[in-house]
């Protein structure tokens, strides 16, 4: 029997022939990441498992995304204790650059190989063909002390997906539509292997929103198999060194295999509070709104920003919403300069932000007031995610999005186009 | 292993960020934040459970953040076990490295009221109600997680093994 390619990834990361679902295998992972949002509660566990240096620092990289700059002395003593802990242990650390997962990204990641960061959304990496996965602290300390993990090969689950989305639908369109469809719960412990026509057709961008939100569903990873435009991609980057292009055997085994037909998608948006509880935008179309939010690890790239600079172009944000623009990277806000693209921005009367998890973090930008309502490009619509418990959040596209935040209220712009 | 404990309920998709709201995370240590546990569905939680206390809840528990100071916010006020019909995979995993016994079990939800008293067997995959003297199957616990319960969690179990 064949593997898939999550399969084949842990299978060489454990230096076995061959695994299969349920079984438990060791692996050293080959790159991990620690953020500022836990960071100083994992250096304290590792500190009371005996860690004094870890064990192998060339493959960590902490970053500083979730509050930043500090806003707070309390956090600037946890930003103080990472950046002391980072020199001490030779750790290469990215200090306001970007959102972690954007800068492993544009920095760090390879496909073929197992990452592992304290951080629900680094499966975003498995659009590089990487096997990527969250944790928690006590396993990121366990990392840092013995450089290994054991981990449950999943099953995997197969999203074929074929024909083209209709113009004004996106990414995060689609993936609201498999995450309403399986629930929030849909591929618990699972990989989620995104394949079809759709996807090869799709940016490298768009790619990594569909991964992104596998975790939305449960997914211990969403993976997409590597191609050309990966390898593109990366050529453009960095060099291609380590790479291991894996793919899934043709007789490989899925638990299940779901199809969609592209053609048919329509703007999705994710209503309060559990992103499963996904409509077509036209069904709320017309709720007001007080804050809108372009950014974060789902959609806050290059390509996100073009969508939502030709929307705004000309328009001016409605005198009621507050509406805010954080681009993923420093690399992302560079392009973005140069493509006149902030100037669109700030035109439109747009607050726009560094680069950070900003609002979607809902701890130092953006944060929500009592009854205020948020619709945001970001991954998460938990309750009090942005602040107030009373406070509601709606996650949909960038162009959902720059289109409401012109109208005042939730707009469906693929009317428009 | 037996647990015995008075039941707090709690429904599906209970996520992280409700457990414990992100505003809280950076707080200097798990103690001070653990006042905030469940703070926007249960503003007074931390102040009225009590050390053994028991959460009942349904599908999904824990979706969302891999925060662990989730589990540990719980562990803190000591909160002997949680009892759901699914959890969400970074939060079974960090409540188990902590020592949280978080036990599957797809039928004790659906009878449970709040205050109800149930008596876990850990080893045996049992739940006794004991106001409705029901016994639910649980699902079992392997071996060597069980191990890592019974040392405290995964530091505790690691200081032992080296």
């Amino acid at each position: 029997m064949g593997m898939t390619i999550a399969e084949k990834i842990l299978a060489h990361a454990s230096r076995r022939e061959e695994v299969k679902p349920n079984e438990i295998v060791v692996v050293g992972p080959d790159l991990v990441m620690s953020n500022d949002a836990t960071t100083h509660i994992t250096i304290d566990i590792f500190r009371k498992m005996g860690g004094v240096k870890v064990k192998s620092p060339d493959k960590i990289v902490f970053v500083i995304d979730h509050n930043v700059p500090s806003n707070s002395v309390q956090t600037a003593e946890v930003h103080k204790k990472m950046r002391e802990f980072a020199k001490y242990n030779s750790i290469k650390l990215y200090d306001g650059e970007g959102v972690c997962h954007q800068l492993l990204i544009e920095h760090h990641a390879v496909p073929g190989t197992v990452i592992v960061g304290a951080d629900s959304h680094t499966c975003t990496l498995g659009a590089l063909g990487a096997f990527a996965t969250g944790i928690g602290s006590t396993d990121m300390a366990a990392i840092w002390v013995r450089d290994k993990i054991w981990l449950k090969v999943p099953q995997t689950l197969k999203f074929e997906i074929n024909g083209k989305l209709p113009d004004g639908v996106y990414a995060k369109d689609l993936i609201l539509k498999i995450i309403g469809d399986i629930g929030a719960d849909g591929a618990t412990y699972k990989a989620m292997e995104f394949s079809g026509s759709t996807v090869k057709e799709m940016s490298m961008d768009s790619r990594f929103t569909l991964c992104n939100m596998a975790v939305e569903a449960g997914a211990k990873t969403g993976i997409i198999e590597p191609d050309e435009k990966i390898i593109e991609f990366l050529s453009k980057l960095r060099s291609g060194r380590g790479y291991r292009l894996l793919r899934s055997d043709s007789d490989a085994e899925y638990e299940k295999v779901y199809y969609y037909d592209a053609s048919e998608i329509e703007p999705m948006i994710a209503c309060p509070h559990t992103l499963d509880n996904v409509k077509p935008v036209r069904e709320v179309e017309g709720l007001k709104i007080h804050e809108a939010f372009i950014g974060s690890c789902t959609n806050g790239r290059i390509e996100d920003l073009r969508i939502a600079a030709e929307i705004l172009e000309g328009n001016k944000v409605h005198p009621d919403v507050r509406l805010i623009i954080s681009p993923a990277s420093r690399n992302v806000f560079r392009d973005a300069l140069k493509e006149g693209l902030i100037e669109t921005f700030l035109e439109s009367g747009a607050i726009v932000m560094n680069p950070n998890c900003s609002t979607c973090w809902g701890a130092c930008q953006g944060v929500l007031g009592d009854g205020e309502r948020l619709i945001s490009t970001g991954s998460r619509n938990f309750r009090g995610r942005a602040g107030n418990p009373n406070s509601e959040i709606y996650v949909a596209s960038p162009a959902t999005v720059a289109y409401s935040a012109i109208n005042g209220v939730i707009s469906d712009y693929s009317k428009e186009v | 292993m037996r647990i015995v404990g008075r039941c707090w309920v709690f429904g599906d998709n209970i996520d992280t960020d409700v457990i414990l709201p992100t505003q809280y995370l950076l707080l200097p240590d798990v103690k001070s934040m653990s006042k905030h546990a469940f703070e926007p569905l249960r503003p007074n939680f931390s102040n009225e459970v009590k050390k053994g206390d028991i959460i009942v809840a349904g599908r999904n528990f824990g979706c969302g953040s891999s925060r662990e100071q989730a589990p540990a916010v719980l562990k803190e006020l000591g909160v002997a076990a949680i009892v759901a019909k699914s959890f969400a995979r970074i939060f079974y995993r960090n409540a188990i490295n902590l020592g949280l016994p978080v036990v599957e079990c797809s039928t004790l939800y659906d009878e449970i009221g709040e205050g109800d008293i149930v008596e876990i067997d850990l080893e045996n995959g049992k739940i006794l109600n004991k106001r409705t003297g029901r016994i639910h199957e649980a699902t079992k616990i392997p071996e060597f997680i069980m191990e890592i319960f019974r040392c405290g969690g995964l530091v505790e179990y690691m200081r032992r093994d080296s």
